[in-house]
């Protein structure tokens, strides 16, 4: 079974360091090959199209979770990628560093998740920006609020689904970063307010961020939904809450 | 509709979502949570012990406990903070006044969860924010002050990060101290970034700050540096051409409790 081989590698990695000389060398071949096939590859791959309908889903369990979040560190990968080919006119020295740190960040993120999954990895996602206008400032840090906003509150909100302590944790290395990003575009545009923590994103009685399961559509569209307006090849979770 | 505890909070969840429990979903099964729960008789939410129920109810009330010790300290500083005149500047009284508020709600909410569970919820220490001298001038100087925020935000982010897999047990308690994390996560990033840092933990340095703060914690291989960038056995810096402390960046590292206490502590008279 796939996720049960998923979770034996990562336990072995995760628990017997004299063998992760040998996880390392597996992980840097096939980081360097993703980031290849990435780089040189914008079309179609894996047999999906732009017009195939069949979305990918990303499985059941912890498999199914950690694809989900590689799915969505993907979109932000890709979508800090387009931001950073090309600044939007009048960028300043301090919100270029800003994105360029965050680009990274999701590029890691997003190569983490696919050397860990490894051959339990969905496929490399194509992507639809049309609706994203990268010579606007407020296009381009309005979606970086919603994408990273949406990421804290997926990951928030799958903690509970994980089995793995291990993954939880990893988890939790990973959503306190996209917190951070958050905290800083939302104070790029909004500078020295309470925007950085705004009241339309954490509770103001209970102090609590916002935490959604996949699916869920409390208080909108699901994040499958959210992330599939972006998504030429669409993506389900229909084994996850 | 206002959440006072997590009783409340898990109410409003059950009423708003569709959800799926846990073991309904390793079953395979699809059926919603508010079928599953609307079975569940309402005077049962007055029986937290048997909503609750969960693998180690000590283990989780003695993290709400030492969570709640974190937050008594944070809620107090800022309090002080903001009642001491002339410290904090206009321009950033908004951002202060935000992260007070969410200090103050995370303690109440954590008082009343605890308080829910049939656990008794720990007094608030007496606090030194001048811990013995070492930052005598805390409330006069805008600069200690910041920088002492930077500390226990950056600190608070890794205990709650710490503590996560020991909530497991019980997935509602769990869900709060997750949605707590990465609110600590959104007040270090602005603190940070108005000392003229990055919003991001960069190695395990940033200037003034303790180096316990960023340093590792006990067991090191469970708890390490926030320079840390080996990540579920993977060297995350062999997966881009980025440079090492974006993949340092990336990562945020849990702590153990007893190092957070041990943070802590000077700060507690």
């Amino acid at each position: 079974m796939k996720e049960q081989k998923l979770n034996n590698q990562l336990q072995d990695a995760l628990r017997a360091p004299l063998k992760r000389k040998s996880f390392l060398k597996y992980t840097a071949i096939s980081g360097a090959a993703m980031i290849i096939g990435l780089d040189s590859c914008t079309k179609s791959n894996n047999g999906y199209s732009s017009s195939n309908t069949t979305p990918i889903d990303v499985g059941a369990g912890d498999t199914g979770i950690l694809n989900f979040a590689y799915a969505l560190e993907q979109l932000e990968a890709a979508f800090y990628t387009k931001v950073n080919a090309s600044f939007y006119a009048g960028i300043t020295p301090a919100e270029q560093s800003i994105l360029t740190d965050i680009w990274y960040h999701e590029i890691i993120h997003r190569n983490f998740f696919k050397a860990a999954l490894g051959t339990s990895a969905i496929a490399t996602l194509e992507f639809d920006f049309s609706k994203i206008d990268f010579t606007s400032r407020a296009s381009v840090l309005g979606t970086a609020k919603a994408l990273e906003d949406t990421g804290v509150s997926a990951y928030n909100g799958a903690g509970a689904y994980i089995t793995s302590s291990d993954y939880l944790t990893l988890a939790g290395k990973i959503v306190s970063v996209e917190a951070r990003h958050a905290s800083a575009i939302r104070d790029l545009l909004s500078p020295k307010t309470a925007s950085f923590a705004g009241d339309d994103v954490v509770d103001p009685v209970s102090g609590l961020d916002f935490s959604r399961t996949p699916n869920s559509t409390t208080g909108g569209p699901s994040i499958v939904a959210t992330a599939n307006t972006f998504l030429k090849t669409k993506i389900s979770a229909t084994k996850l809450p | 509709m206002q959440a006072n505890n997590l009783i409340e909070v898990f109410d409003k969840e059950i009423s708003q979502s569709s959800v799926s429990r846990r073991d309904a979903l390793t079953k395979g099964l699809n059926f919603g949570i508010k079928s599953a729960l609307t079975a569940i008789p309402f005077a049962l939410l007055f029986k937290p012990n048997k909503v609750f129920a969960g693998g180690n109810p000590t283990l989780v009330l003695q993290v709400l406990n030492f969570a709640l010790t974190l937050e008594y300290l944070e809620s107090e500083f800022y309090t002080m903070g903001l009642n001491s005149a002339g410290l904090i500047p206009s321009s950033d009284v908004a951002v202060i006044s935000q992260i007070s508020k969410h200090e103050s709600s995370h303690v109440g909410l954590l008082k009343s969860t605890i308080t829910a569970l049939m656990g008794t919820p720990v007094s608030k220490p007496n606090f030194d924010f001048t811990a013995g001298g070492m930052f005598p001038t805390v409330f006069s100087d805008y600069q200690t002050f910041l920088t002492l925020a930077n500390a226990f935000e950056d600190t608070g982010v890794r205990a709650y990060k710490g503590q996560a897999s020991n909530l497991q047990s019980n997935p509602t308690v769990l869900t709060a101290a997750l949605d707590i994390h990465s609110v600590e996560a959104r007040h270090a990033s602005i603190i940070r970034r108005i000392r003229g840092n990055k919003g991001w933990i960069t190695g395990n340095s940033t200037p003034g700050v303790p180096g316990a703060v960023y340093g590792p914690g006990s067991p090191v291989a469970s708890f390490p540096g926030e320079d840390n960038t080996v990540q579920g056995g993977v060297d995350v810096t062999t997966l881009s051409t980025y440079p090492v402390s974006a993949a340092s960046e990336a990562f945020d590292e849990p702590l153990d409790m007893n190092t957070v206490l041990s943070i802590a502590k000077p700060f507690i008279k």
